[in-house]
């Protein structure tokens, strides 16, 4: 600390050149933006993804011209081959569970929010934070490389669903979607894992690190919560995805057999014969899913998380009330964490696994169900009693809250060892994810973008537009995910390319058809979505600094905020994140900065303090 | 790799600005926020703790160890198949344990002789420590060596698989702790880097606290080759 | 607005629940011993859920309605929350979810805790890309030896049958399953390539065929008739074409197919895939 000069208040110069400015960015919200961005573009690449999936799903044998010009091997004269189609069920899983639902609501929102919520003027490590993004770049061009990729002996992309189960995926010659592909399928997901490490890293550290004064951890938006255990969480699975991967490339193009069993008789080759087909002895194909049920577990909640403490923060904000019950809702986060640790075995119950152990792994997942409940409880305390403003984030709040019961709920149903066996790898698990890890994320996200936006562009989203962006949407995500939950009662199987073949799922035919028109319609309507951002970038109506009358610290500062987001100025905490409705102050919300006011009576003053987890004024 | 080599840097040079107006403490009630933080820090820094810098490492390390944890439980499987032929350790790995048991324990020496004030001692235990760590990696090489002659390579059979597994991945973690004991015998050559005491000492204790780290993950590993057949 | 969304918030619920209530799209019939058991269960589970999903989509609809802001600038109720609702949803939540998770293990329990009771019908299925192979061993009741390297496929050796065993000779190779009535039958599961899942929806059961392992599993099938097998694990290519039938078959016609060798299998197997219709499509 030796020969520090006292410096002036604007200390940290933004850079000039554009490249540092805007490309290489070390300014963590540059680089959220830039997550956002990459988010948005995979997005709309995964779901042009499963609007082709829809369109062969209900019109199997059509010519889709562009098509044939675009993928000349998957689709030749532009009819959809069913390897293409199980190409683009593995590109559409892998895009929208790594690019999407890992990279907005952590990589995005959390970066650009959690610093500026915690008062720090920026992350702990802003050469790692720029790294981690552009490794995630990376990553993010080596995947879409994969299906374009039509290889001598494979005429699409990788096929193997997001779960690359082994040995399907660990041998290059077990037919069309195993060649370079699945390869750089591969690479594309170990990068992904170490830009997501880095980022992890950062997380944990600021977090713990560069709290403002004042800011305790139960003072903490719920926010921060969520991405502090997202964080967590990604720290300690990925590891795990990579070491998997690093083995199953080594099983692929080294001749190990960590997943490949002895014995193998593939398209016409036995395992060891000659040298197109090397020995393979004494592997786990079960090992595979293991390592990546472990990962693939915990990323259900890196994905759900951040949705949940968006939500949790902007149920309060325009309920004009504080969240019920804020330490149970962090407990909650906490006890989703960590059983989320516990339960990856439920993914495999009809796998060959001991049924002794499917039992305990199907108890524990049951009981995740509980804190999930808790929350959904204190989403509704927070709602009762309150005074709500439909603004477009709200609506899109009080929508995750909806969409997060019905699709978590059936949980409870596939949960049980029992009720897995007609119910494991049909629609039913299909409708069950998709509703709470995709849907209900990427309204979190909707919810995120409309109520952070004015903070982050200085300009309002527009709300009309927004709104119609909103009921359709809703509208239309649970008529495509509810009829869903009962064609895969009748028993339509996932990952089928067409569902021609067979006699019992002939009567499904409508509900098919309604599920297309549904998601076309859906899919369409987020053009309004796209538009209305850019639109309002240059032409939305201008914002104050606190829009909403929010509390936190993001509203205490410019909009967009300056780059060292306090303008040299840290803030300092004195109270809880949600101090709504606040008898006796003078607005209807308490800014978390607004010191103590010594006021006449004296016993309001002391208990509304420390404010999170009291029971209210009830004398 | 970058994990390590970020989060080994040392802290930021800019200081700690006093230039914000001066706000009163929070109300008593309320915990204080940043615990790491001094006290009379109240206009804000870029500047992290020493002790966010060890957080730091040991974020690192909870990644590396869950990797690694996967990889040992996947070799503890497999070794239960039926197809498990087990393989005599190479020679040379007695050798390279006793080379990076030996290099903590210079790694040591050289931390205490930073806290003694004796920098000169303080540059040859490290070059001594980076000696010792080349010497690990040169005869985990001769070991892939030995493996080679028996004719025992990467796809031979299961056991032999994870030989180069397990150290091709650590060699590739432990070449992390070498980028950063250069970094250490470079970046504080110069004595007026000396005039950061608290710089260089997050610096080499992050170093440090990853070197025995591998360190220990070793003796792991190999006790898990030699001992789990 | 809060009205309009409450509304619709009611009227997505209705419609959800009452496309299960319907029943028109449900299970097809069970046809093994332990499907009543198991249905009966998923209608308790489903009837809990639903119970659940309703009431929380109300309450959600309620909150929204009763609670909009409607302008005459009055604040919300100042509230951090209830410890002891907070207490009191947990330990319900609890005990109810736990409960199910308990009440599911029954019929798991019951045809995974044990192994095929004595006198199982046996067969040996042997899944590949994109076939399904069952072994029936004939009139000994012993199959014979396989071996990876006998596989031939032009002479249609897919399981690499040994026909130099004398307990092959009577064996019978064919792609569709065919087991008695009332009788526990027992499946052991191999695959050569790679995984594939055993299916027949009206069997309330699913087992993966993993290769390097033998994974031995049973059920006992109660119903005559003809049903639609799928493999209902993502196995490549024409994953979605791997199919074939299930018979089950009363117990002399079955016996009298089983004791026929291999050319003859063929030809009977094929008369009664004939014979019998598939169950009607609701």
């Amino acid at each position: 600390m030796a020969g520090e000069t006292h410096e002036a208040v604007h200390r940290h110069e933004p850079p000039k050149s554009f490249i540092r400015k805007y490309i290489f960015s070390l300014d963590h919200k540059v680089i959220g933006i830039q997550y956002i961005i990459l988010a948005l573009v995979a997005v709309l690449v995964g779901m042009t993804m499963s609007l082709l999936m829809r369109l062969n799903l209900s019109w199997p044998g059509t010519n889709w011209p562009i098509l044939g010009t675009l993928f000349p091997g998957g689709a030749p004269d532009g009819m959809m081959t069913p390897e293409f189609y199980l190409s683009l069920v593995t590109m559409h899983g892998t895009i929208m569970v790594f690019f999407v639902l890992t990279t907005a609501p952590q990589g995005g929102f959390g970066n650009y929010f959690l610093p500026i919520q915690i008062g720090a003027e920026d992350m702990a490590f802003p050469v790692l934070n720029m790294l981690s993004f552009w490794v995630t770049f990376v990553g993010f061009i080596v995947i879409l490389s994969a299906i374009f990729y039509s290889g001598a002996e494979s005429t699409v992309g990788p096929i193997g669903g997001w779960t690359g189960y082994a040995p399907l995926s660990a041998l290059k010659n077990a037919g069309p979607g195993q060649g370079l592909g699945m390869d750089l399928w591969i690479i594309s997901i170990a990068i992904f894992c170490v830009g997501s490490l880095l980022g992890a890293l950062n997380f944990i550290t600021t977090l713990l690190n560069m709290r403002t004064r004042g800011m305790s951890l139960m003072r903490m938006p719920l926010t921060c919560w969520a991405w502090f255990t997202t964080a967590v969480l990604a720290l300690l699975s990925f590891p795990v995805l990579l070491g998997a991967g690093i083995l199953l490339f080594l099983d692929r193009n080294a001749g190990t057999s960590f997943f490949i069993p002895g014995g193998l008789y593939v398209t016409g080759l036995l395992s060891g014969v000659d040298d197109r087909f090397p020995l393979h002895t004494g592997g786990s194909p079960i090992l595979w899913q293991h390592l990546f049920w472990f990962f693939g577990h915990p990323e259900v909640y890196i994905a759900i998380l951040p949705g949940m403490g968006a939500t949790s923060h902007i149920l309060a904000t325009f309920a004009r009330k504080p969240v019920f019950g804020y330490r149970a809702m962090v407990f909650a986060i906490f006890a989703i964490g960590l059983l989320g640790f516990f339960v990856w075995g439920h993914h495999m119950f009809i796998s060959g696994m001991s049924p002794y152990s499917a039992m305990t792994f199907s108890i524990l997942t049951l009981s995740i169900g509980v804190p999930s409940a808790v929350k959904t409880f204190n989403w509704l305390g927070t709602l009762w009693g309150g005074r709500i403003r439909f603004t477009t984030a709200m609506l899109f709040a009080i929508g995750f809250v909806s969409l997060f019961v019905a699709g978590g709920i059936t949980g409870l149903v596939l949960g049980q060892t029992s009720l897995d066996l007609p119910m494991h790898d049909t629609y039913f698990v299909t409708a069950h994810f998709h509703l709470v890890m995709g849907v209900a994320s990427i309204f979190g996200m909707f919810a995120a973008t409309y109520f952070w936006f004015p903070k982050m562009f200085g300009r309002f989203m527009s709300e009309s537009l927004g709104k119609v962006h909103f009921w359709i949407t809703f509208i239309g995500v649970y008529l495509i995910f509810v009829p869903m939950h009962t064609m895969g009662m009748v028993g339509m199987p996932r990952r089928f390319a067409q569902f021609t073949e067979y006699e019992f799922l002939s009567s499904l035919h409508p509900l098919v058809m309604l599920v297309s028109v549904a998601a076309i319609v859906t899919i369409l309507v987020q053009i309004l979505f796209y538009f209305n951002l850019v639109w309002s970038i240059f032409k939305g109506q201008k914002a104050p600094d606190n829009p909403w009358d929010a509390t936190t610290l993001e509203w205490t500062t410019a909009s967009p905020p300056p780059h060292d987001n306090f303008a040299g100025h840290l803030p300092v905490v004195y109270r809880g994140p949600y101090e709504f409705a606040v008898p006796g102050a003078p607005n209807d919300f308490v800014m978390q900065t607004e010191p103590e006011v010594v006021e006449q009576p004296i016993a309001v003053e002391g208990e509304g303090t420390s404010g999170n987890g009291d029971e209210g004024r009830k004398h | 790799m970058a994990t390590r080599v970020g989060s080994t840097r040392p802290a930021k040079k800019q200081g700690i600005s006093r230039g914000g107006p001066k706000v009163p403490g929070p109300n008593g009630k309320g915990p204080r926020g940043n615990g790491s933080r001094g006290e009379e820090d109240d206009g804000g820094s870029r500047r992290l703790s020493p002790k966010a810098y060890r957080l730091a490492m040991w974020i690192v390390l909870a990644a590396v160890v869950m990797m690694f944890a996967a990889l040992s439980s996947v070799y503890i499987i497999l070794s239960a198949s039926n197809d498990w032929q087990p393989v005599s350790l190479p020679r040379m790995f007695f050798f390279s344990t006793g080379a990076i048991l030996a290099s903590s324990w210079t790694l040591h020496n050289a931390r205490s002789s930073l806290k003694g004030g004796r920098p000169k001692r303080y540059r040859q235990w490290l070059a001594a420590t980076l000696v010792l760590g080349l010497a690990f990696v040169a005869s985990q090489l001769l070991a892939w060596r030995e493996l080679v002659a028996e004719g025992l390579y990467l796809s031979s059979n299961p056991h032999s698989s994870f030989f180069y597994l397990f150290t091709g991945i650590h060699g590739v973690h432990l070449l992390g702790g070498i980028v950063g004991l250069l970094y250490l015998l470079f970046r504080f050559r110069k004595p007026e880097r000396w005039l950061d005491p608290e710089g260089l000492d997050v610096s080499s204790g992050a170093v440090a606290l990853y070197w025995h780290a591998m360190d220990v993950l070793w003796i792991w590993l190999f006790l898990l080759l030699l001992v789990w057949r | 607005m809060g009205r309009v969304l409450a509304v619709i918030i009611w009227v997505l619920t209705l419609g959800s629940v009452s496309l299960f209530f319907v029943r028109k799209w449900w299970f097809p019939e069970g046809i093994t011993s332990h499907a009543p058991a198991l249905d009966r269960q998923f209608l308790i589970t489903i009837i809990i859920v639903g119970i659940a999903f309703v009431a929380a989509q109300v309450g959600l609809g309620y909150m929204v309605w009763k609670y909009r802001d409607t302008g005459d600038r009055a604040r919300a109720t100042y509230s951090h929350g209830s410890s002891r609702l907070e207490v009191i949803w947990t330990i319900v939540t609890a005990v109810v979810f736990i409960g199910l998770a308990v009440m599911g293990q029954s019929v798991w329990a019951n045809l995974r805790f044990s192994q095929a009771p004595a006198g199982a019908f046996q067969v040996s299925v042997v899944a590949q890309q994109f076939q399904w192979n069952f072994h029936y061993s004939g009139k000994d009741g012993v199959v014979g030896r396989t071996d990876p390297r006998l596989i031939d496929d032009s002479s249609l050796n897919f399981i690499g049958l040994d026909y130099n065993d004398p307990n092959a000779r009577d064996d019978a190779v064919h792609s569709v399953l065919a087991v008695p009535v009332n009788r526990p039958v027992e499946l052991i599961l191999r695959s050569k390539d790679v995984i594939h899942n055993i299916w027949v929806p009206q069997l309330r059961f699913k087992q993966d065929l993993v290769p390097g392992m033998v994974i031995s599993v049973h059920f006992t099938p109660v119903r005559v008739g003809k049903y639609e097998l799928a493999c209902a694990e993502l196995c490549g290519q024409l994953h979605y074409a791997m199919k074939s039938y299930l018979l089950v078959l009363p117990e002399e016609e079955h016996r009298a197919l089983t004791e026929l060798s291999q050319d003859d299998f063929q030809v009977q197997m094929t008369q009664l895939l004939a014979k019998y219709p598939l169950p009607p499509t609701p």
